[in-house]
């Protein structure tokens, strides 16, 4: 068998001292600046970049990519600990593992996240060996105007994130839309929003408002109550997942793996929508949709899962294609460069051990990053005993380091108060943050793309229906809105009927 | 890292800053004065600010010269990426710079093309910049997609003169190298494509591969390898020469339309009142890097080459800075872009 003998090449290759080192130092690496807010894998492949000259391209590589996805596993920690997301996959995480955290399972939440993102990295590592090239194609297919439809279909499935009113949730999406419009537009470079601030030119940033809207509001919230101010959580029960809680995760792990490495595949922005979706359908199947926002486990194992197998399968249009989906793989395009191989569809035949070396390397990054997280726990949970009055401006102080070292702006730390302060008001007014940064992230991707798709249409807004990719998901959407609008009607009946509740 | 959209992340956030420039900033690199004359430079740390994302090919180029050049002037250099509005913004800052020769700027074609694309710059390129030398110019290739029809430049000029209102040409974004030589190819065909702007060469290219548009001009550094595995169609190459990575694609002279010529070309600069002896080492120290075999080597690779030495002058990058702005001025206005 063909797949046999690239799985052995490329495991002779990852399994090289050297390359199990740099992999370690990879995940490592990833892991940490997962953990801390503000600072991400790109500021830290683009600081590292320059230092993998002189390796060799497979190592530099496993270890760049290492980076990247190791980095998955360690943005949930502070997203479950202190409601911190440093990217857009953690907050999803935030809403029901930060619950788990108040209500003493942290441990719970940190290693059902551990252990869903292995097997959706073993998982999406297996796909990747098995049909990387079938698999890029299809991607290839997804036009502006699919991309627009797979959005639109996203955002209308992920008004679940609300754990209240639906009706709030939409205002937030909106106002997180708008938000997302701050900047120069990409096609006319007209500024929007920026109220003759040069700093707010290239928008507003993602970490900036996740921080403030999440972490800082969450402060502010624990600092009216006496108790949490103490500490956040009285009681820790045992750091590991109870027999109940491990046999309702392996649904969603399984349904998160499969959903992240579906859209992890494509290169216009799959990635971003896999832990928001998989959150979506989980709170739909699921027999206790209510436990949803209040420390569902399944809330924690699909979207982790869906985040890491995405983050995985996100390599496959760089390796078969050359074509960069991320800015993080755009680094990686530079480092492929810097060693003289040619970023595009030839790089699995012109260089098999580099090509079969990082796959078979991702999987034992994987097995590193279970060993590395899972003992790791025991020293987070201990975190969480830290006074308070201590940890809170820990948190602050780390949060504005991070977001200040993205760029050197200090908007980004302005930012921070600002979305803190905003987040605090619309908590107090029933509103949730999530739907806000769903808007936020996406928002900008449905116009790109909805403007894309026109101007590339002279106009006619039929190719939404007349591309058939376009057209199935903008069904979907349909059917989507439509199960989400009838039980709220339905409700409201027999709220009417029933008075209480 | 937020996963925003792809590229607007790029934008927004990877103005990548290393550690160390972190530290740097804090202790002040690049912001005093006054230790004393020109003798002792550099002294401290240089900055090299790159004002476009890292692993991006100017970012490539200059991490190629920064070793050989730190090892030259004996000192460190780091490369410091400050991105956002084609480049406008990293050179804003550095014009800002003290004239120490500690902050240098790497910077592109852009450097020519700004103040015809933005109403409200902060710098002028000839006043506020001291050149240092010009370092390589990158050849840019005009791509299809795969099925595209017409197969040889001269089939493109006729074909989109007879469907202009059916083509659709991609770019990476405004000011981009691939939107300018866009502008180039209508102003010397003649005829208004329908521009599709993308945010970054990466989800540009992927669109072309995908067939999604028609056809779009970049750098050899971005095709050559769709090129070479046949997943676009190559026309020409913008150069006087033909690019050894790929040698049988004819230029535009040959091709019939040698009004397409265009470069990426880079350049070193450093604020307007550097001393002359600092401007000079730099220069020095630049010729000595682009002669480095290694240099050469990598360059290769990426589908360019370093500049003759007599290129790698003060002189010679004004001159050619200075023509640049002439030509970019016009086609530009002539096709009535603004970028804010």
């Amino acid at each position: 068998m063909e797949l046999f003998d690239n799985l052995a090449l490329g495991f002779s290759t990852a399994f090289l001292v050297q390359n199990v080192l740099y992999c370690f130092v990879g995940v490592l690496l990833g892991t940490a600046v997962g953990v801390l807010p503000g600072i991400g894998p790109t500021a830290t492949v683009a600081m590292l970049l320059p230092i993998t000259f002189s390796f060799e391209p497979v190592t530099a590589l496993i270890m760049l990519a290492g980076i990247y996805y190791g980095a998955q596993y360690g943005g949930s920690t502070t997203a479950i600990l202190i409601n911190l997301p440093g990217e857009s996959s953690a907050a999803v995480t935030a809403l029901d593992g930060h619950e788990m955290a108040r209500q003493g399972r942290a441990g719970a939440a940190l290693a059902v996240a551990a252990v869903g993102s292995f097997i959706a990295g073993t998982v999406a590592t297996v796909a990747l060996a098995v049909a990387a090239p079938p698999l890029a194609s299809v991607a290839l297919r997804f036009g502006p105007a699919d991309y627009f439809s797979l959005v639109l279909f996203g955002l209308v499935v992920s008004i679940a994130l609300a754990r209240g009113s639906t009706l709030k949730a939409l205002a937030m999406i909106v106002l997180g839309v708008l938000l997302g419009t701050v900047g120069q537009d990409i096609y006319t470079g007209t500024p929007r929003f920026v109220f003759d601030q040069r700093e707010l030119y290239g928008g507003i940033d993602f970490v900036s408002v996740a921080v403030g809207m999440f972490g800082v509001a969450e402060i502010l919230r624990n600092l009216e109550n006496e108790q949490t101010r103490a500490t956040i959580v009285s009681k820790v029960t045992s750091l590991w997942p109870t027999g109940e809680e491990r046999r309702r995760s392996v649904g969603p792990i399984l349904r998160g793996t499969g959903l992240g490495a579906a859209l992890g595949v494509l290169p216009g922005g799959g990635h971003v929508l896999a832990s928001f979706t998989s959150y979506a359908v989980e709170k739909r199947i699921s027999k206790r949709p209510r436990e949803f926002g209040h420390g569902a486990i399944e809330g924690v194992a699909g979207p982790e899962s869906a985040n890491n197998a995405a983050a995985q399968t996100s390599f496959i249009p760089l390796l078969t294609l050359g074509l960069p989906a991320h800015p993080v793989m755009a680094l990686m395009v530079g480092a492929f460069i810097v060693h003289g191989i040619t970023p595009g569809p030839n790089v699995i035949t012109d260089e098999p051990a580099l090509f079969w070396g990082l796959i078979a390397s991702m999987w034992i990054g994987n097995v590193l990053l279970l060993l590395l997280n899972l003992p790791l726990i025991g020293i987070w949970v201990r975190m969480l005993r830290i006074p308070y009055q201590v940890l809170f401006p820990m948190i602050i102080l780390f949060a504005a380091i991070g977001t200040y070292s993205l760029s050197l702006n200090a908007y980004d730390v302005y930012a921070i108060a600002f979305f803190g302060l905003l987040g605090y008001v619309l908590i107090k007014c029933g509103c949730e943050p999530a739907p806000l940064l769903l808007g936020f992230v996406l928002g900008p991707l449905l116009e790109e793309n909805l403007r894309r798709a026109l101007i590339i249409s002279r106009g006619d807004p039929s190719v939404f229906l007349t591309r058939p990719i376009s057209a199935v998901l903008l069904a979907l959407a349909l059917v989507a809105l439509v199960i989400t609008v009838l039980p709220t009607i339905k409700r409201r009946r027999e709220v009417v009927f029933a008075g209480e509740e | 890292m937020g996963t925003t959209s792809r590229y607007r992340a790029a934008t927004r956030m990877s103005a990548a800053l290393s550690l160390v420039a972190l530290v740097a900033a804090c202790s002040g690199n690049g912001g005093a004065t006054g230790r004393g004359g020109t003798d002792d430079y550099p002294g401290r740390n240089i900055t090299f600010v790159v004002p476009f994302s890292a692993g991006g090919p100017t970012d490539t180029v200059t991490r190629m010269i920064a070793e050989p050049m730190a090892a030259q002037l004996g000192g460190k250099i780091v490369v410091r990426n400050v991105e956002g509005a084609g480049g406008t913004v990293g050179a804003g800052e550095v014009a800002q710079a003290e004239p120490d020769g500690l902050t240098v700027l790497m910077h592109h074609i852009g450097m020519s093309t700004a103040p015809a694309l933005y109403e409200k710059l902060g710098y002028q390129p000839l006043k506020d910049f001291e050149t240092v030398g010009l370092v390589t110019e990158v050849p840019m290739t005009v791509v299809g997609r795969k099925d595209f029809a017409p197969a040889t430049l001269a089939d493109l000029v006729a074909y989109v003169k007879a469907n202009a209102n059916k083509v659709t040409l991609a770019n990476a974004g405004i000011g981009a190298a691939s939107h300018l030589c866009g502008l180039l190819f209508q102003t010397a065909v003649g005829v208004k494509l329908q521009e599709v702007p993308y945010q970054g060469t990466g989800p540009a290219l992927t669109d072309l591969v995908g067939g999604q548009v028609d056809f779009m001009c970049d750098q050899t550094t971005n095709t050559s390898g769709q090129i070479s595995a046949g997943k676009v169609k190559a026309y020409a190459v913008t150069t006087p020469q033909r690019v050894k990575s790929l040698p049988d694609l004819p230029t535009t002279a040959e091709a019939g339309l040698p009004q397409l010529q265009v470069s990426v070309w880079h350049g070193l600069y450093v604020p307007a009142g550097t001393p002359p002896e600092v401007v000079r080492k730099l220069s020095e120290a630049l010729k000595v890097a682009l002669a480095e075999p290694r240099v050469i080597e990598q360059m290769a690779k990426l589908g360019t080459a370093p500049v003759p030495p007599e290129a790698a002058t003060p002189q010679a990058h004004r001159t050619k800075l200075e023509e640049q702005l002439g030509t970019w001025a016009k086609v530009i206005a002539d096709a009535g872009v603004k970028a804010s």
